[in-house]
């Protein structure tokens, strides 16, 4: 192999954060004009790899090296690796919606004539990038008048427009829908034709099949295979097995469940999407969950798991198109979150600091926060009973603080989260959906948290466990259903599932 | 050191406006040679500053949820003139004359409130509007000309409580009890506190504590009361004073101990994280904006009384006087963060520096620059404050012993 050929090489590279090494002598070798896939699960450190690769974590503050067209780069800031040619595509849109095409194009490198901008130039020019990316649309027209897909036909066009060598597609079809994924494959495989070389990363497998040249693993902060392939000939389930290669140790406690008759039952329930018309992030899902059964939602993220779940929880989020839920064999309306509380649901959101706690909050009032009328008297909250529930809980799921009156935000992420459940434990609910409870936990918090699940499922709650980790839920769950983009893709019980097969149902493999 | 603390409760940080008051009151009194700390100064103080207050008691809720009302000075200025029209062109009786002004009012609070919650329109952008509209609408209805108010509103606006009982006293009864009553309060509320923190290990007070804190308190409470009592016979702690008392009262009791007032908290707080606690975010929106045109009204009648008469400029940049002292006090402009109580100490510091520059014989020019200043600083120590974790001054005079081991 010719030195050369590689447009970049990264070596060695190492990434701590406060105690989590999150890249572990990771290497990545990129050929020129080629497009070279990343794959693995969340969490594994692709982002944080890219990351590092464009400048965002500047040079020293990682180990390894860097070497990009024959020489080692040294990147302080996005910018040096822009000039050098690299750019990224990220999963969440950079472009001001308010702006047109032309100034979103040219924003950071305006052509200046005597201090005045040059319009009819810049102009001119975006209509020259967009047709390369097959856009024939007036320069003018508002970035939020485009369709997802057109907007992120804009982004690439706009890294063409600074000269790019290297560029970077960060989940580049998560969000658009079929059409628009296939057109834009199509314009990779154009751009890796006039030698400009892509690196994607993906979890659509079908997709990395069917365009890409090499294929990097990454695992755990490792890279764990890395070889290239014949676009078209890729052996899926060789990459599922090597993202998912890991072993379950004991690391979740010993439970016998006792389960019950079916208690919560959704049937055909669709979303749309509230920002994109027409589509749909819930596609009629239909699922069950027993008394005492912890079930759960196997997906990656962006497949809809999250918002089956809120919309599930008084309409929470998006526009309800149809379904019916029946909690305990009657069927309910629950057309806002209090309705969903007053009917026994009880909802831990993923992101703990902004959907599940007030930050401002002291322990005591966040505790009760989700059901005030158990607390109330002629009228009146009860201090008296705000301060016994709150003490109560803090001595039963063991929260690690001086006192109840101090603030969650200087809670660690455990406690926080174990503040979190105590709300939602104080509301008495039928159905708890915990949605993704041992993010960002340590291990030793997470064992607790795991127990406290089994109990609560011991208590005859129905517990819907949603997580991306696979793990966990053949570690925890009974039964696991798996989505994939807004549709329930499978149903299995736990014992007869692993992580192969999970995983096959959670992306799209063209033998599925 | 570590006594202070003992009587004072844990956080110090919250007695830096008090201690700033007391300080500003103390030093005005020098500087005026005695003439700060009178009977009549203070009455004055409170019957003139009343309506500002109650504007700040509302203004705080609305700035907790992380909006902003500018339409209250119209607002109560409008619903003060229609008052007066009412009551002189229509022969409505006084108390019937009140009722529609906080009809009015409410009916304001619920169109701004309407317009935030249901169409999403931010409350600067509503209430701007509300400003327009209802001072056009007093200088419309009135003709630019003052109305008289009926005789019987004066009580409100600056009347005193009766004279009854024994003359021995050497003050007004009336005063008097209500000075008793505030005490009795204090260490009833303060005894049960001690009770109930007895059974929990952590953060009780010892009791010499809790009994150097009742002193303390009645000393300072049979102070005031001799202070207001003491005047000349006829007068006493001033009516639009008490009106505010129980306003406060209510207030503080609404925000704390009511499942409305925490989800007004909840919703400044983290307004996503409140949606998925159960919590109707456009009905505690649109509660928060009727109560606080409700309580415009309310200052707007308290006005009327004092003056007598409603003019079409009543109520002119009050908005302003109102939000400031929910600042002084503390409250955060992003929401969550603020209390009923600060904000009466930040109101009264406003008007303790209007008063004592007044009797200092500064006009009304350069006091206006002086509380522009104050309000500045005020917020910008709070802000470098919560930057920098810091504690207040007073907390750094007084540093806890984790701090200590820390440094």
């Amino acid at each position: 192999m010719e030195h050369n050929s590689f447009i970049l090489q990264m070596q060695g590279i190492v990434k701590e954060f406060p105690g989590v090494r999150a890249l572990d002598d990771v290497n990545l070798d990129v050929r020129t004009g080629s497009i070279h896939a990343i794959c693995g699960e969340n969490g594994a450190g692709k982002s944080t790899l890219m990351k590092v690769l464009s400048g965002v974590y500047p040079y020293g503050t990682y180990e390894g090296k860097i070497i990009y067209m024959g020489q080692e780069m040294k990147f302080k800031n996005i910018k040096e690796s822009e000039n050098a040619g690299i750019a990224i595509i990220h999963q969440e849109l950079t472009m001001i919606p308010e702006l047109s095409i032309t100034e979103n194009i040219f924003m950071g490198n305006e052509i200046v004539n005597h201090g005045l901008i040059d319009w009819p130039e810049e102009r001119r020019r975006t209509s020259e990038i967009l047709k390369k990316v097959g856009l024939t649309i007036n320069p003018d027209t508002l970035i939020k008048h485009l369709g997802v897909g057109q907007q992120q036909l804009v982004e690439i066009a706009k890294a063409l427009s600074k000269n790019v060598k290297l560029l970077i597609l960060d989940e580049p079809t998560s969000a658009l829908n079929e059409a628009d994924s296939a057109n834009l494959l199509e314009l990779m495989k154009g751009l890796r034709d006039k030698g400009i070389t892509c690196i994607m990363i993906s979890h659509k497998l079908n997709e990395i099949a069917e365009v890409s040249d090499a294929v990097t693993v990454i695992r755990d902060g490792h890279t764990v295979e890395s070889y290239d392939v014949e676009a078209g000939k890729v052996d899926e389930d060789q990459i599922i097995k090597s993202m998912v290669g890991r072993s379950i140790e004991n690391r979740y406690p010993e439970h016998q469940p006792k389960i019950g008759d079916v208690i919560f039952e959704v049937n055909n329930w669709c979303v749309e999407d509230p920002e994109v018309e027409g589509r749909m992030v819930c596609k009629n899902s239909s699922f069950n969950v027993r008394a005492g059964e912890i079930v759960g939602f196997a997906g990656l993220m962006g497949a809809g798991r999250t918002e089956l779940m809120r919309s599930l929880f008084g309409k929470n989020y998006g526009i309800y198109k149809s379904g019916t839920i029946k909690i305990k064999g009657r069927e309910v309306k629950l057309n806002s979150v209090e309705a969903a509380i007053k009917n026994g649901l009880a909802y831990v959101p993923e992101d703990r600091k902004n959907l599940g706690l007030n930050l401002l909050d002291s322990i005591r009032k966040t505790v009760v926060a989700a059901d005030l009328d158990r607390i109330t008297q002629n009228g009146l909250l009860s201090i008296d009973m705000e301060q016994a529930a709150a003490e109560e809980y803090r001595k039963s799921l063991k929260i690690k603080t001086a006192s109840i009156d101090v603030g969650v935000t200087t809670l660690s992420g455990g406690n926080q989260q174990k503040v979190v459940l105590s709300k939602w434990m104080f509301t008495e609910p039928d159905v708890l959906i915990l949605d993704e409870p041992t993010r960002g936990i340590d291990v030793g918090a997470k064992y607790e948290i795991y127990k406290l699940i089994h109990q609560l499922a011991d208590q005859g709650k129905a517990v819907i466990l949603v997580s991306s980790e696979l793990p966990e839920l053949l570690g925890m769950a009974d039964r696991i259903y798996t989505i994939f983009e807004g549709t329930i893709t499978g149903e299995l019980l736990a014992s007869e599932a692993n992580q192969e097969g999970l995983m096959k149902k959670m992306t799209i493999t063209s033998n599925s | 050191m570590k006594y202070v603390k003992q009587v004072l409760g844990g956080d110090l940080r919250q007695y830096t406006m008090v201690v700033a008051l007391g300080l500003l009151i103390l030093i005005f009194n020098v500087i005026s040679g005695g003439r700060m700390l009178t009977s009549s100064n203070f009455q004055n103080l409170l019957s003139g500053n009343a309506y500002v207050l109650v504007l700040a008691l509302g203004m705080l809720m609305v700035i907790v949820i992380g909006q902003i009302d500018l339409s209250v000075g119209s607002v109560a200025g409008f619903a003060g003139m229609v008052m007066a029209l009412v009551a002189k062109n229509y022969n409505v009786p006084w108390w019937g004359a009140v009722l529609v002004a906080l009809a009015i009012g409410i009916a304001a609070g619920a169109w701004h409130g309407f317009f935030l919650s249901q169409l999403g329109i931010p409350g600067f952008i509503t209430t701007l509007g509300g400003m327009m509209i209802f001072r056009g609408g007093v200088i419309w209805i009135s003709r630019s000309i003052s109305v008289p108010a009926p005789e019987e509103l004066k009580w409100f606006g600056a009347g005193y409580l009766p004279e009854w009982g024994p003359s021995f006293t050497g003050m007004n009864n009336s005063t008097l009890l209500l000075g008793l009553i505030g005490i009795a309060c204090y260490a009833v509320a303060q005894i049960r506190k001690y009770n109930r923190s007895k059974n929990n290990a952590v953060g009780a007070s010892p009791l010499w504590a809790v009994v150097v804190r009742i002193v303390l308190m009645t000393v300072l409470i049979g102070y005031f009361t001799y202070l207001f009592g003491s005047g000349r016979v006829g007068t006493s702690f001033p009516v639009p004073g008490l009106i505010l008392l129980l306003l406060t009262i209510i207030y503080h009791i609404i925000t704390q101990r009511t499942k409305f007032g925490r989800h007004v908290y909840a919703v400044g707080g983290n307004k996503a994280a409140a949606a998925l606690s159960g919590v109707n975010v456009k009905k505690t929106y649109f509660l928060t904006m009727m109560n606080m045109s409700f309580l415009a009204a309310v200052a707007g009648i308290l006005f009327v009384g004092r003056s007598t008469a409603a003019g079409p400029a009543d109520g002119t940049s009050w908005e302003m006087d109102a939000i400031a002292s929910v600042f002084i006090g503390g409250a955060a402009v992003s929401g969550g963060v603020g209390t009923i109580l600060a904000t009466i100490v930040g109101g009264m510091v406003m008007a303790v520096l209007n008063n004592g520059l007044m009797l200092m014989g500064v006009g009304a020019d350069k006091t206006q620059v002086i509380k522009g200043f104050v309000l500045l600083a005020a917020v910008a120590f709070d802000v470098y404050n919560k930057k920098t974790g810091k504690s207040s001054i007073i907390g750094k005079l007084f540093p806890s012993k984790d701090e200590k081991k820390a440094a």
